[in-house]
């Protein structure tokens, strides 16, 4: 597919900010399921700071803020072209050995339920691949997608305790049950086109990888019980959603701050 | 258990400590406990202080200062310091390796989980090459003796170790107070420490710093135990001490405030623990360290000395394969010791262990500062049952040795002097070149029989003398 890509995020703070420094990782993935062109990221009234690529394969971009502001905008917008690798993620250059991903993080760490539904769900895997499509299906079966039930601190333990969840909570569910089970298990951060019926998306979007032994990292969307084909935009990876986090900043000031998101994921003409 | 007395061999005196035979027998019973309150008195004076975890009580208690000095000969010295430098060269190697390709996993000489599942291993450096490729600039190596050709090494401090403002002072303080005794003896100098500590940090610039590098101390502040130190270094060194709010990251470097505008920063000594650096990167609740500044490192617009990360090269699990490293990079064989080790988490380890405790020391694998170990001998039976509990409910948390006949040195006592154990710390610069200056820091356990040296448990400093030829 050929994708054309916005994101806005627009953060207001009641008393002027000063010194905000982010780490921007919203540069799509260089696999051979993506090609991208024109991508430009734009800070309001920013400086590009430190530009590299991480262990992890992710381009991460700096950027500071002098301030005082009282609204800071960070723009992307960019075309790519997309196809459908089968979630496999090849040709991906990473340095990091996939086992540093067997560790749990606060937001993923086991509890009982996880630890039964990892050993129900996995119970006569044939392989790695098949143990990671049955733990896939297992959370979409588990936790219903509803927003509003769940925050951005819930854990996946908490998640699966409620049934509900957005697709951060299915993210972190499938990640804890993989580990369970000594797969690697990562959060992947990115872009939605549409659904698998064709309903439009046009949103960010979270979903996890799974290190199979063979094939490397497959993406599993446990939120949509799919694998990632070419309506999947990949930015970038980390241990949980606040490692893997597209935006992070800090800034000097005691205002309250308020978030305004606007993400548009357009299909171009062939 | 028989123990290598470091001054006497029978009722013989050892060579090295030939001429202090002399200076301890003649010296008054007043006249030393005169000089001993007048170092008290100097170390007050100066506010060397060290505040002791746990404990409670005085945080600005005076770590005893034993006035009778430690002394090696020259030629014990050099292999010491050639065993040394070797295993810095090769911790870093190893650094280097484990935040790259791995050879050393690959090869299948060390479990790749000990690695990669380590908590202190970094995956946001990983591929990351610090200049001259070193990650752990400053190794406190601790070491103790237990015959005349023979050391062991306890541990490796690769991140921030601390203490040698002790050997400073203490060297300091002895010669104020017995000039006479550094006339007599040839006594090898240890104060180029500072700048020597200066150019390997300048060394380390990173390649965008184009005149001479700036180099800071970053301390978590006034309330850390080791402030006196960051300060006194910064102070020697001539560089400034800050703290995380005195730096910011603006674009693709790091700046220090100060009365004349940004001033850039191209290298930091941090004192701060690899959580605190940045809340961006790391934990977002600090406000010790500096946001941005991993990127900013990352990227090559500051050096961080040590690296972060570089805690994976001291944890308690991997010292048990440094002599590994030793063999794998340089393709020598150790020239010091390792402890065995009994690692708990292994079965067999661990049935030895339990059926053993009486005889063994048992550590915490990420403890420090003597806290939360058992030595088995010098413990109760009840002690040894509660710490059986404490192991049966976390195996996986405690290494377990066997108890080193540490050697001993004349200490001086109500009574005139007599043999306490010591071990040394010696602090290795990595930069350019790998330096040692000859010397270090020599703990001793007061308590008679204690085989214990941290200074939060009763332990004591002594000066460490290397002689020239």
């Amino acid at each position: 597919m050929k994708l054309r890509i916005s994101h806005e995020t627009v953060y207001r703070y009641d008393q002027p900010i000063r010194n905000l420094v982010q780490s921007l990782r919203l540069t799509p993935s260089v696999y051979e399921g993506q090609r991208t062109h024109d991508w430009q990221i734009q800070v309001s009234g920013g400086v590009r700071g430190p530009g590299f690529r991480d262990g992890a394969g992710d381009w991460i971009e700096g950027w500071t803020v002098r301030g005082p502001v009282t609204e800071v905008t960070v723009h992307i917008e960019g075309r790519i072209d997309t196809r459908d690798t089968a979630g496999v993620l090849r040709g991906h250059r990473e340095l990091i050995n996939p086992l540093t991903y067997l560790r749990a993080s606060t937001v993923t760490a086991p509890d009982a339920s996880l630890r039964a539904l990892a050993a129900e769900a996995g119970a006569g895997a044939q392989d790695q691949l098949d143990l990671a499509h049955r733990l896939s299906r297992a959370v979409g079966g588990a936790i219903a997608f509803r927003p509003g039930v769940t925050e951005a601190r819930t854990t996946a333990a908490e998640a699966l305790a409620l049934g509900e969840g957005v697709c951060q909570d299915h993210t972190h569910a499938l990640i804890a049950l993989a580990r369970l089970s000594d797969l690697p298990a990562r959060y992947v951060s990115g872009y939605l086109h549409s659904t698998i019926d064709g309903e439009p998306h046009d949103a960010a979007h979270a979903w996890a990888e799974i290190f199979v032994e063979g094939l490397g990292w497959v993406g599993f969307d446990a939120a949509n019980s799919c694998c990632p084909d070419e309506r999947y935009v990949r930015l970038g990876s980390g241990l949980d959603a606040s490692d893997a986090a597209p935006i992070r900043g800090v800034a000097l000031g005691n205002g309250a701050e308020e978030l305004a998101v606007a993400v548009h994921v357009e299909e171009l003409p062939q | 258990m028989s123990y290598y007395n470091e001054m006497f061999d029978g009722d013989a005196v050892r060579e090295p400590y030939a001429r202090l035979r002399d200076w301890v027998d003649t010296m008054p019973a007043d006249f030393r406990q005169m000089k001993q309150a007048e170092a008290e008195a100097l170390f007050r004076r100066i506010g060397i202080t060290f505040a002791v975890y746990g404990e409670g009580g005085d945080p600005d208690r005076l770590i005893p200062f034993d006035m009778m000095p430690r002394v090696f000969e020259q030629a014990e010295w050099r292999r010491l310091e050639r065993g040394i430098k070797q295993r810095a060269r090769a911790l870093n190697a190893f650094l280097r390796d484990v935040y790259g390709r791995g050879e050393i996993v690959r090869a299948g000489r060390i479990p790749a989980r000990l690695v990669y599942q380590n908590d202190a291993y970094e995956k946001g450096v990983v591929g990351v090459v610090p200049p001259r490729g070193v990650y752990s600039h400053i190794i406190g190596i601790d070491l103790v003796r237990t015959a005349k050709d023979e050391f062991y090494v306890l541990e490796d401090n690769c991140r921030t170790p601390s203490g040698v403002s002790y050997m400073l002072e203490n060297r300091e303080i002895m010669m104020r107070m017995f000039p006479q005794l550094f006339r007599g003896n040839r006594i090898e100098p240890v104060d180029q420490y500072p700048e020597l500590l200066r150019r390997t940090l300048e060394s380390v610039a990173p390649a965008k710093c184009s005149e001479r590098p700036t180099c800071v101390i970053l301390t978590p502040g006034h309330y850390n135990s080791a402030y006196y130190e960051h300060s006194f270094l910064a102070n020697l060194m001539g560089v400034e001490l800050v703290e995380g709010q005195d730096l910011f990251v603006d674009g693709e470097f790091c700046y220090m405030r100060t009365t004349t505008g940004p001033r850039r920063v191209d290298v930091i000594y941090r004192r701060i623990d690899d959580p605190f650096l940045d809340p961006l990167c790391f934990r977002p609740d600090s406000m010790l360290g500096i946001p941005g500044l991993m990127d900013v490192y990352r990227s090559g617009g500051v050096s961080i000395c040590s690296a972060p990360g570089a805690g994976v090269a001291d944890d308690k699990a991997i010292y048990t394969f440094v002599p590994e490293m030793v063999r794998f990079y340089l393709g020598e064989e150790p020239i010091l010791n390792n402890v065995q080790t009994w690692t708990l988490w292994k079965d067999d380890d661990y049935r030895y262990v339990m059926e053993h405790l009486p005889e063994l020391v048992v550590k915490e694998v990420h403890g420090s500062g003597g806290y939360g170990m058992l030595v088995g001998p010098k413990s109760t039976a009840a002690e040894i049952e509660a710490f059986r509990r404490k192991i049966e409910a976390n195996p996986s948390n405690y290494i377990a040795q066997p108890t080193l006949a540490l050697s001993t040195c004349p200490t001086f006592v109500e009574e005139g002097i007599a043999p306490r154990h010591v071990d040394l710390r010696p602090f290795c610069l990595c930069g350019d070149r790998i330096e040692l200056v000859p010397g270090g820091l020599t703990r001793v356990a007061l308590r008679e029989g204690s085989l214990v040296v941290n200074s939060s448990q009763g332990g004591g400093v002594k000066d460490t003398w290397v002689l020239s030829e």
